[in-house]
């Protein structure tokens, strides 16, 4: 496992060490007294946290009539009730096939434009002169907090005249453009930390900005374009909203075709629960894969 | 600008101490630049800019398109319309609760864990929900919220502890008939009923109820005439009254269950006197020496009558937002104690040896060292958790049941219902859209203002 912390403190050894000079046995007995039940405080804290999901997880692995007469956790007792029934539905369910296959189909090449354009434009910000950069700039940087409700209404309009509302296009757009604010300004941040020798000596030599840019600065910015493809990819993918109002229901994605069945909360359990852990297996896996990419994401998110 | 191709001077760079000239781009670089940051300047500018001044316009105007101006009645709308004005409450009780719980607690994980040797686990846990979406969080918290104890592990977990506590009465919805040959007590719906004044030595009691559901009287037992009686004690019979296909009202009846476990109370002068409590076959004793001899009142609390504890209604018109918010605290903590345990890793950790050496206890230390050094960090972290939570939608409107929906309405989802979801209204869609963006702008000024001050380092 690839740790969740970036920068771990060297000196974690310490406090051990310098406390033989300091406070008294009695307090080092106390002390390790009130680190056993810190440790006992955060074990629980833990499993609080996970029972949630676990939850979810053992109910999605219950038959329906099992879930209507009893609770998630009698399967502590009576493990023979644990079937794959729900998921096998699941896939039996065209729907939601569909939606799945749909939800790629957004999150791929939203977070691909995102990362292309966003480059594109961060290696400008960061290493091109023009007049009034550095104005655009600070407005994209304002743009970063613009919540994408302001846009719902006008873009339904545009979209509308465009002819692409209801597409898969139509989300697409809508995500990259709301993606581009944040992946302008981290790539830019990222790619003005290239030491800039490296790109007067390529200009020197006579190399073109679209040769830079590819040999030079997306190599370089790898990290950064990782984070950041991550990022977005989760965003998009973990949507609702955006594809609530403008997907029709031959492109809505997993999350909406899920949000559909909630309204039946109660009788539906078994597909509401095994539907939405089929939707958290990808987040989950990205987020186990690449948590440090993640992290980085968001921490560089942190701004917005 | 300068077109010139200038030679690269080594000591150009290192003494860029002043705003950074980079006047070495020729004209056909420069077209290219232009051509690299096209489609970026195009999307963001139909896709975000126009928008935002589309709607600042579109607030102006009334329900269908740009042809009624309407000036700022859309707003004035906006804080008098009922629905709205609980939106705005939610979303104040939002803004003030969630970042600063969600904060607190990623401030205690990341302090807690930082010694601990599987404090990476632990992150790794309470992180984990930042990766979902919204609305698989709102399943699982619909699940956990659910009313029924027998699903809904919050109110399983509540009508444990209430029952551990408060013993669950074993006859709710009991009570005596209403009129007729058997009624012996009377009282209003719910209990306590009383009977009529009795006196010790008139013979065996008869305390019959009617109303008990069957499904609570399996394994009960045959009700029973108390056999002997001591001189001067009280005895009777408590049971349910009632047979299938007939039976004397008042009478013990063959097939006719005994209620066990009803406390019974002896009452004079409008006070307890003596208690006793049905056996198994419904017969009780209360005991000549504490009733005395003149006559008494037979009464059943109304203890033995209370419905069940069904347990908190989470998702009622009164919780329903605070369940939402913890909800997105489970979730959004993890963001807060990764930055914050970035944050932490960042502090000279020579001050808090100083500090515990010169015999600082570890809460003085944290609060007069480690919070405050963490301060910009607590800072960033709050101001992020603060927009964000201006935007919320999803989470509320998976977790909110339909009946409650209103009572737990927050701004964003008020804006999608009233321009998507039915109410049609772009003008007051639009208004509210304005509303939330001058709330995020503070923001937008604050970030901007920070770019600046960083660049000009």
């Amino acid at each position: 496992m690839t740790t969740l912390q970036t920068a771990r403190a060297p000196q974690t050894t310490a406090p051990t060490a310098s406390g033989r000079t300091g406070p008294g046995t009695a307090t080092r007995a106390v002390r390790r007294l009130a680190g056993g039940s810190t440790r006992l405080v955060l074990l629980v804290v833990a499993l609080f946290w996970l029972l949630p999901t676990v939850g979810l997880l053992l109910s999605s692995l219950r038959g329906p009539l099992d879930i209507q007469a009893s609770g998630w956790w009698t399967v502590l007792t009576k493990p023979a009730q644990l079937t794959l029934h729900n998921y096998a539905s699941l896939l039996d369910n065209s729907a939601i096939t569909h939606s799945f296959l749909n939800s790629l189909l957004i999150t791929v090449p939203a977070t691909l434009l995102v990362v292309v354009v966003g480059s594109l434009a961060g290696y400008v910000f960061a290493w091109v002169e023009f007049p009034g950069r550095d104005w655009v700039f600070l407005l994209i940087v304002g743009l970063l907090v613009v919540p994408l409700q302001v846009a719902l209404v006008p873009i339904t309009s545009l979209f509308g005249k465009l002819g692409i509302f209801g597409s898969i296009t139509s989300v697409v757009l809508f995500h990259v453009a709301f993606g581009l604010p944040f992946a302008i300004f981290l790539l830019r941040n990222f790619f003005a930390g290239i030491p800039r020798e490296l790109l007067e000596a390529a200009r020197l030599d006579g190399a073109g900005e679209l040769w830079l840019f590819l040999r030079v600065v997306v190599p370089l910015g790898g990290p950064a374009i990782a984070s950041l493809g991550i990022f977005q990819f989760l965003w998009v993918w973990n949507d609702m909203l955006v594809a609530l109002i403008f997907a029709d229901p031959g492109s809505a994605p997993l999350t909406v075709a899920l949000q559909q069945q909630t309204r039946h909360f109660g009788t539906n359990i078994d597909v509401l629960s095994s539907g939405a852990f089929l939707s958290m297996v990808i987040p989950l896996v990205v987020f186990f894969a690449f948590q440090r990419q993640f992290v980085n994401g968001v921490m560089a998110g942190a701004l917005k | 600008m300068a077109q010139t191709l200038s030679p690269p001077s080594p000591a150009a760079p290192a003494a860029a101490g002043a705003p950074a000239r980079r006047a070495r781009t020729p004209r056909g670089r420069k077209w290219i630049a232009a051509f690299f940051l096209l489609p970026a300047l195009i999307l963001l500018g139909a896709l975000v800019v126009y928008p935002i001044v589309w709607s600042v316009i579109r607030s102006l105007f009334g329900p269908d398109g740009f042809t009624h101006f309407v000036g700022l009645s859309n707003y004035t709308d906006i804080f008098t319309d009922h629905q709205t004005l609980v939106a705005l409450k939610n979303n104040a009780i939002w803004v003030v609760v969630a970042p600063v719980a969600a904060t607190g607690l990623g401030l205690i994980f990341a302090v807690l864990t930082e010694r601990i040797r599987w404090g990476t686990a632990f992150k790794l846990v309470v992180f984990m929900p930042m990766a979902i979406s919204m609305l698989a969080a709102g399943i699982i918290f619909r699940l956990v919220y659910d009313q029924d104890p027998g699903k809904g592990v919050a109110n399983a977990v509540t009508t444990g502890v209430h029952d551990t506590f408060f013993k669950a009465s074993a006859y709710p919805g009991a009570h005596p008939r209403v009129a007729g040959p058997g009624s012996t007590l009377t009282g209003p719906v719910g209990g306590p009923y009383t009977g009529k004044p009795v006196s010790p030595g008139d013979g065996p009691a008869a305390v019959a109820l009617v109303g008990v559901q069957p499904s609570t009287l399996t394994g009960a037992t045959q009700a029973a005439v108390p056999g002997s009686c001591p001189s001067g004690a009280l005895c009777g019979t408590v049971w349910l009254d009632f047979q299938p296909g007939g039976g004397t009202p008042g009478k013990i009846d063959r097939g006719e269950k005994a209620l066990a476990d009803v406390r019974v109370e002896a009452v004079r002068d409008g006070r307890v006197i003596a208690t006793a409590t049905a056996s198994k076959d419904g017969t009780f004793v209360l005991p000549a020496d504490r009733i005395g001899t003149s006559p008494i009142q037979l009464r059943l609390p109304a203890t033995n009558f209370t419905a069940q504890y069904a347990g908190v209604n989470w998702l009622g018109p009164t919780l329903v937002t605070w369940s939402i918010i913890g909800a997105y605290v489970w979730m959004w903590t993890g963001f807060a104690m990764v930055l914050i345990a970035a944050g932490l890793a960042g502090i000279p950790r020579e001050l808090l040896e100083a500090a515990r050496v010169d015999g600082a206890r570890e809460w003085q230390v944290f609060r007069r060292i480690t919070v405050p050094l963490l301060a910009p960090v607590l800072g960033v972290v709050l101001v992020t958790l603060v927009i964000n939570v201006l935007k919320i939608f999803d989470l509320v409107y998976v977790i909110a049941p339909g009946a409650s929906q209103q009572d737990a309405n927050v701004l964003a989802l008020q804006l999608y219902l009233s321009s998507f979801g039915g109410g049609n209204d772009q003008g007051t869609g639009s208004a509210l859209a304005v509303l939330l963006l001058a709330l995020v702008a503070p923001v937008m000024f604050l970030n901007i203002k920070r770019f600046r001050k960083e660049k000009s380092r």
